[in-house]
């Protein structure tokens, strides 16, 4: 094969010129160009559950319901609080009657006497939407109603919600349930329309031990992102994969 | 091309065309994602996040109760109360003064067990707690016949 100079040349050229032109696509981002690119906002809302503080007084479960126009007295709320006593022959007792509404007044469970000295543990644990960063109710919305805000909480669209109930039956912690005046699917918002305003949620302003928290987990400075990030903490459920947002303090192994 | 393949043809693209209209006309012009978002995640309404943002507050918190009652939020934050937000007994503000004009408060038994009633837990915080047995102690009065919820001990009154 023969190759002329000239031809020789050209074909360099020509090849120089091809290598270096995709190089010119690749552009150096600044960190802030990037974390925009990506659509990561300044804001992520987490929650802290210290269950070593609650003492089930039900408080939240109130403040919550009226809060959020949730119809009071049928047994459906956003967030509940639930009794744990656990016997030292093994035996468990678990509740939640009315979500913990009206808070643990009685240490009768279900009619049950429960002999004080044979109790082990004894505990109560709110729970409310785990807000997951991969959530599970959002996948399953065959119509577009549900879906996460860029702070991380997930909402429901009530105009577009045509109530079929499949996010009800996808989450996994049943924290969702269907709102018998809007006929849509009803969940925990973190408060949305109070957080967004600087406000704390009704259950942590109203919680008066300080076992509920609300923070920010991209401000290095806020204090549950202090805790989350230097003390021991735990998730619900961790091994469905929807990385729930909502941390737990002195968690048991009889908490599901 | 023969006639018994094009006529279900034409039908079937009349159908798609059919759905792309009332598609255009049904969903809503801001659906889709924002800036960043995911098509995952991230797909709605957009309007649908300032809905929520502009529901309505209930509860205004302690600060708001201090305006006018400065007195009364004072007297009970030197109490062992101090912790309790007001609008726990008081029932929520809204925008109270102008609505509602008077809050009711709950002043029951049943409000004052939710802390008090000893439960013998433990490993909870709750055992800390002040409490007594509710069937033993005075069943049937109402606590704040005796105690002062703005001042809870019994000596300091």
């Amino acid at each position: 094969m023969s190759c002329s100079r000239r031809d020789l040349l050209k074909n360099t050229f020509k090849a120089t010129l091809a290598s270096a032109l995709p190089l010119s696509a690749f552009k150096m981002l600044s960190p802030a160009q990037v974390k925009a690119s990506v659509g990561d906002s300044d804001v992520r809302w987490v929650f802290l559950v210290d269950t070593e503080k609650c003492v089930g007084c039900g408080l939240c479960v109130k403040a919550c319901k009226n809060e959020n126009e949730v119809p009071y007295d049928p047994p459906i709320t956003r967030t509940w609080v639930e009794r744990y006593v656990l016997m030292k022959n093994g035996q468990s007792h678990i509740e939640s009657p009315f979500g913990g509404r009206d808070g643990y007044t009685d240490t009768k469970i279900r009619e049950n006497e429960i002999p004080a000295d044979q109790i082990a543990k004894g505990f109560f644990v709110s729970k409310l939407c785990n807000q997951c960063k991969k959530p599970a109710c959002v996948q399953v919305c065959p119509v577009g109603a549900t879906y996460q805000t860029m702070d991380g909480v997930v909402l429901v669209d009530r105009k577009w919600c045509i109530g079929c109930g499949y996010c009800i039956m996808a989450c996994p912690y049943g924290m969702r349930f269907f709102h018998p005046i809007h006929r849509v699917a009803e969940k925990c918002t973190f408060c949305y329309h109070r957080i967004t305003k600087g406000m704390k949620t009704a259950c942590v302003q109203n919680c008066p031990f300080g076992a509920r928290k609300i923070g920010n987990l991209k401000d290095p400075n806020d204090p549950v992102t202090k805790i989350i990030m230097n003390e021991r903490v735990s998730v619900l459920k961790d091994e469905y994969g929807t990385k729930p947002q909502v941390y737990y303090i002195g968690l048991d192994t009889n908490v599901r | 091309m023969k006639n018994h393949v094009f006529r279900p043809l034409l039908v079937v693209i009349a159908g798609v065309a059919l759905l792309l209209v009332v598609r255009h006309f049904m969903v809503p012009r801001d659906f889709g994602i924002e800036e960043g978002g995911n098509f995952t995640y991230n797909f709605h309404r957009l309007s649908s996040t300032d809905e929520w943002k502009d529901f309505k507050i209930k509860y205004r918190g302690r600060e708001y109760c201090q305006e006018c009652h400065e007195e009364n939020v004072e007297s009970v934050l030197e109490s062992p109360h101090a912790d309790i937000q007001c609008e726990n007994c008081h029932g929520p503000a809204v925008d109270h003064p102008d609505n509602p004009e008077a809050l009711v408060i709950d002043t029951s038994r049943a409000q004052c067990l939710r802390c008090h009633a000893y439960l013998p837990y433990p490993t909870s915080h709750r055992s800390e707690l002040p409490g007594i047995d509710p069937y033993e102690h005075n069943p049937g009065e109402n606590c704040v016949d005796c105690h002062n919820p703005h001042n809870p001990d019994l000596e300091n009154m």
